[in-house]
């Protein structure tokens, strides 16, 4: 793999007591995770929970009303920014750049020169399954081809702690299933540090080491639990049919 | 199909013009026939080309100074908040300058050669560029924006890789509607004061009662700002070619 990824030794993701508040409303009271480096943590809730909140405070988009964040040793905005790749719901690929070079626009964010950060961005174009796709407009791509496109794009500057938000949330449920199976298998080729927000109980306890619950707004932790299940993973497995019921009752509580 | 349609609507257009010249009650001197006009157009026709060169090389210049000014314009006051809430309603209030009274006092300044045409053209030109440029710089969408930030862009390269491009359709909506009126622009520059170009051989025409010749020169204007409105749509078709199908869902 030709990222950056290998060389930092990527220190826990933690929150402690995060809250945030927009105006009278709480969108998220308290809120304490810990993920473990290369883990994948899900975060689970109903929609107005607080999740995409919680991913863009990780981010540095925003700061926290009370509490503390650390993404991989930094606490600042700006330094959590620098740490963080972070993967928004849709794909918002730029239409007059073509495959590769939405690829590389994070890698030219951080200044590396258009023609460098396309050529870095080229080999992980087969191994991601979108050989000959190169050249391809996003208007002539498939809506999972695109979303492997945008996930490239967050992989390549090689950032410890990748943040997805519901990354297959627009998908087709056919194409959900291979885009799950194709992101577990991508993350065990290039570990990371991952924390996934969605609100498919499925998709989170079939890609995460780890799934939290939130509650509905005010969103707080309400359960908290390991998927220590060997990978590949199959949905139809019983124990992981036991978590996803465990994360539904959390949910319903 | 279309190209048929918009033929047959000229044709009508040209018929009913016919019509109504060759009616009793008008006047030849108020209205030339396609005819009479036709035939000044090919009577008259070096004298009419060299003075539409002219013209035209008023309405280019201009329409270039008008598109530099409104994108740097644009992209100033998008970067510069206070700049934008200061310099907007000036912006508006130049459109409000009726231009027929302000022209002379050009050719006073500018003297009169093609400076007074060029400020003329410009002035009008540059307000549809820089409001069109504005709002495309201003609607790019913020998970956009916010997905940038998370990527550490600095605010050029945002500018760059971002903003510019998408608000080129804009861009080029704004230069549409300048590339029509900037026609205008430069005959009211001629008729303030010129002693060559078409606005002032249509000036002269009315003054001389050589009514075909006024109708032909406006022929060749119109034909002008409509040339000038289809090429700048095919250059944005050429720059702009994600623009122009929709997205699949």
């Amino acid at each position: 793999m030709q990222t950056e990824a290998e060389a930092p030794t990527v220190e826990p993701l933690s929150l402690e007591g995060v809250t945030r508040r927009f105006g009278s409303v709480t969108a998220l009271d308290g809120v304490g995770l810990q993920v473990r480096a290369h883990h994948v943590m899900a975060i689970v809730g109903p929609s107005g929970c607080g999740k995409s909140t919680l991913l863009e405070l990780v981010a540095g988009l925003q700061e926290p009303d009370a509490g503390a964040l650390s993404v991989a040793g930094a606490r600042g905005a700006a330094a959590r920014r620098a740490a963080c790749a972070y993967m928004p719901q849709r794909d918002l690929l730029l239409p007059w750049r073509d495959a590769l070079g939405n690829a590389a626009l994070a890698l030219e964010c951080e200044g590396v020169p258009r023609r460098e950060a396309r050529r870095r961005a080229e080999p992980l174009f087969e191994r991601f399954g979108l050989a000959d796709f190169e050249r391809s407009r996003p208007d002539e791509l498939s809506g999972g081809m695109r979303q492997r496109v945008s996930f490239l794009r967050t992989l390549l500057p090689g950032r410890p702690v990748l943040l997805l938000d519901e990354p297959f949330g627009a998908l087709d449920a056919i194409t959900r299933l291979d885009m799950q199976e194709w992101l577990a298998g991508a993350l065990m080729d290039e570990p990371r540090t991952v924390l996934l927000v969605t609100h498919d109980v499925d998709e989170a306890v079939y890609l995460a080491d780890r799934v939290a619950v939130l509650s509905p707004r005010p969103g707080r932790v309400v359960d908290d639990f390991e998927v220590d299940l060997p990978r590949p993973r199959s949905v139809t497995d019983p124990a992981l049919v036991e978590l996803k019921a465990r994360a539904l009752e959390a949910l319903r509580a | 199909m279309r190209v048929l349609l918009a033929a047959l609507l000229i044709v009508l257009f040209v018929l009913a013009w016919q019509g109504v010249a060759s009616l009793e009650s008008v006047d030849d001197l108020t209205l030339a026939s396609p005819v009479e006009t036709w035939q000044a157009l090919s009577d008259d026709r070096s004298l009419l080309l060299d003075n539409a060169w002219v013209t035209l090389v008023e309405v280019l210049l201009g329409l270039a100074v008008a598109a530099a000014a409104g994108v740097l314009l644009a992209v100033g006051m998008h970067l510069v908040r206070p700049l934008r809430d200061a310099a907007y309603p000036l912006l508006v209030a130049s459109q409000a300058i009726p231009i027929v009274v302000l022209a002379p006092i050009f050719v006073l300044a500018f003297d009169y050669g093609i400076g007074p045409k060029l400020a003329i053209v410009a002035l009008i030109c540059f307000f549809p560029i820089t409001v069109n440029l504005l709002d495309g710089l201003r609607g790019v969408e913020p998970e956009l924006l916010k997905l940038m930030r998370s990527m550490g862009a600095s605010r050029l390269r945002t500018l760059r890789s971002v903003e510019l491009p998408s608000s080129l359709p804009f861009f080029f909506s704004g230069l549409k509607v300048a590339a029509t009126v900037s026609v205008i622009g430069a005959v009211f520059g001629e008729w303030a004061g010129a002693d060559e170009g078409l606005g002032r051989l249509v000036l002269l025409g009315n003054n001389q009662l050589q009514t075909p010749r006024v109708y032909a020169g406006i022929v060749i204007l119109t034909l002008m700002a409509v040339a000038l409105f289809a090429l700048v749509a095919l250059a944005e078709r050429a720059i702009c070619p994600w623009n122009r199908k929709e997205r699949p869902a």
